[in-house]
């Protein structure tokens, strides 16, 4: 079975598209905080209109780099998972009615399980030794239950969007 | 001395011919002659140079470990070196050093192998150039030997020169270009989606996948956990089995090796095909396959058949997807394994003090390049409980469709399968990083990742030079736990094509 065309083409989708950056961005990027509505004019009407709709709004984006605690830092990075997407819809061509989803090629046979026993530790100071922060024998994180600042308070890429 | 097999150095330092400190300088005196490849992240010259007098010592007294016993090796550095910096060519893990050996390290030196060094990739493993780590690209040695030169126009201008340079391949394309060019006698590498395969047809070594489950993966840090597997890159076949033998295991520590006793075997002098049924799948005449390639396809199966195996056509209908659905698993488990680098326990840690989450925000921020935290990205929207169904369980019902489809070829009467490892021979650095990393990936890996969905044993053997004087490198995939007969049929091929060997000559820049 030949690979169909659209496969073909699609292996050739990671190629960064879309229209060159317009200068007014650069301002943009600095942390101006205009209206909202003069982002479409920025970015123009093909980039604004693809990423606000269809299944990668805006909304997934900033979702995505709350939960991932990861940034998108620029359009390529967006257009990047636009692709990533648009690539593994093809998925939908296979046909896997009644099939099983597949874990693991070893599914026929058993994990192998040790016995409960305290065999090796005593190593605290090892453990500790890459930390950066720590006091005598404890990790040092900043404080928690502090939500993440608003996006409008970010000077993340997305703050533009709309 | 250096261009010998590992068995004959061995026998070499047995009798005496060598010692074990000599052969470690020479390595050493050679690594840094071809600092220029940029193999090498760290070179580890003074544990060196302890290990191997530690085993000179030993042959000394008359009793090595075994045949790895002096044998300078080299590790990829995404397995963990008690002692020794490990970084996955990554800002996140700058400065890292390992309070333990991986268990394939742990067992390399516990046979008396001398560790030289940890070797260049792509950062964590995601690339198939080495071209993505943050201490920069591996080059080929193949662009400094006199095979490629000659072929390229010899009359261009030094100036010219340096930009012709090769890729090696990836992701483990330091280890490839350490074994490719003299610098150690056997590396080990890691196989995702054809990490160790790749590089190792695009820089003329013998690149070993071993099934999932035979050897440990305790102490590799890990890119997706249902596909990795340590691999093996050496100069021949033989040597390949040697270290297969010391690694391959059940390892308590990693509870996915399966429990099955492993029994090391050394292969047989004449191999015999003649009883052997070869397949070959009509799919991986993949769009884009170089008509070298396909020729050199061509001649390895009429070898095969003149010899007297019956050599056959298969199918296995769903290789098309194979790649989308490697691009999804891929990047869910990338995901989850990459949430472990918070920069609290381990690792570089941001400076920003106001939250935890901003602090973890930062230090990934910081510390990862773009290609890993795009798959980050990537494989958590696939994990999205909206799209969890239709992208991520999705894709595990397809792999499963491709693992039935090599069930149901051996089940057929097929021993093994011939197939190209890539689809060209290895192009100019320049010419690679034009298109990003993803789609280099999607290409590259086409004829590989399928045996690690399927978690199927495969290697890499060095067949015939290219038009442009670099090595081209065909496949073999074996049935699980098979390697005793991938390995007897790979050695037979390996006598049969008789590779030539790498002429290098001086490695240096413009």
């Amino acid at each position: 079975m030949r690979p169909c065309r659209c496969l073909s083409a699609a292996l050739g989708w990671g190629r960064p598209r879309g229209p060159p950056v317009p200068a007014q961005r650069q301002e943009r990027a600095g942390g101006h905080r205009g209206a909202g509505g003069s982002a479409h004019a920025v970015l123009g009407p093909a980039g604004g209109a693809g990423l606000s709709q269809g299944p990668v709004s805006v909304e997934v984006l900033r979702h995505l780099e709350r939960l991932a605690l990861v940034d998108f830092r620029d359009r390529e990075g967006v257009e990047r998972l636009r692709g990533a997407v648009l690539f593994a819809q093809l998925l939908r061509q296979v046909n896997t009615e009644g099939v099983e989803p597949m874990d693991s090629v070893l599914e026929d046979r058993s994990l192998y399980l040790r016995e409960d026993d305290v065999t090796e530790g005593n190593c605290t100071k090892e453990l500790l030794n890459n930390a950066r922060e720590k006091v005598e024998e404890y990790f040092v994180a900043p404080p928690g239950n502090i939500p993440l600042p608003k996006l409008e308070e970010q000077e993340t890429f997305l703050q533009g969007y709309q | 001395m250096l261009r010998a097999s590992l068995r004959q150095v061995s026998a070499a330092l047995k009798e005496g011919q060598v010692t074990p400190t000599e052969l470690c300088h020479k390595c050493l005196a050679l690594i840094k002659s071809t600092k220029l490849l940029n193999a090498y992240i760290t070179v580890a010259e003074e544990t060196a140079l302890k290990q191997a007098e530690e085993s000179e010592e030993r042959y000394r007294r008359g009793q090595p470990l075994g045949v790895l016993d002096g044998i300078p090796i080299a590790v990829k550095d995404n397995f963990n070196t008690a002692g020794i910096e490990t970084t996955c060519a990554s800002n996140m893990l700058k400065g890292y050093i390992p309070p333990y050996n991986a268990t394939v390290v742990q067992k390399l030196q516990d046979q008396g192998a001398v560790l030289l060094g940890k070797t260049n990739l792509d950062e964590f493993a995601m690339g198939s150039g080495s071209t993505d780590g943050v201490f920069g690209p591996v080059r080929n040695p193949w662009s400094y030997s006199r095979q490629y030169k000659e072929k390229s126009a010899p009359k261009s201008d030094p100036e010219h020169e340096e930009f012709k340079w090769v890729i090696t391949g990836g992701s483990s394309g330091g280890s490839a270009a350490a074994v490719s060019s003299f610098t150690c006698f056997a590396a080990l590498g890691s196989d995702t989606g054809g990490s160790t395969r790749n590089p190792a047809a695009h820089c003329g070594v013998v690149g070993l996948k071993p099934t999932y489950g035979l050897i440990s993966r305790h102490g590799l840090i890990p890119l997706v956990n249902s596909m990795d597997v340590p691999g093996i890159l050496t100069r021949c076949v033989d040597d390949a089995a040697v270290v297969l033998g010391t690694l391959a295991g059940h390892d308590p520590k990693d509870s996915t090796t399966i429990q099955d006793v492993f029994q090391p075997f050394e292969l047989p002098n004449m191999p015999d095909v003649s009883k052997l049924c070869i397949g070959i799948p009509k799919e991986y005449n993949a769009p884009g396959l170089s008509s070298e390639i396909l020729a050199v396809w061509s001649k390895a199966a009429d070898l095969f058949k003149n010899a007297g195996a019956k050599v056959i056509e298969v199918s296995l209908p769903h290789t098309p997807y194979s790649i989308v659905c490697y691009h999804v698993l891929c990047t869910a488990e990338v995901a989850s394994n990459m949430a472990r680098f918070d920069g609290l326990e381990y690792g570089h840690r941001s400076g920003v003090n106001e939250s935890t989450e901003s602090m973890y925000a930062a230090t990934r921020r910081e510390g990862f390049n773009d290609v890993v935290r795009g798959r980050i990205l990537s494989g958590n929207y696939f994990l999205l409980k909206q799209n969890y169904e239709d992208y991520f369980v999705k894709a595990q019902k397809v792999r499963r469709l491709i693992a039935n489809d090599f069930v149901k070829v051996f089940r057929s009467g097929v021993d093994i399968l011939l197939t190209p490892t890539t689809l060209s021979d290895a192009v100019p650095y320049i010419e690679f990083i034009k298109e990003d990393n993803r789609t280099r990936s999607t290409q590259d890996d086409i004829l590989t990742q399928a045996a690690n969905m399927a978690g199927l044993p495969a290697i890499s053997v060095p067949t015939a030079l290219s038009e442009r004087g670099l090595p081209v490198g065909l496949q073999f995939i074996g049935r699980s736990f098979q390697e005793k007969q991938l390995l007897t049929v790979a050695k037979w091929f390996e006598k049969q094509v008789k590779f030539p060997m790498i002429q290098l000559e001086e490695v240096k820049g413009a």
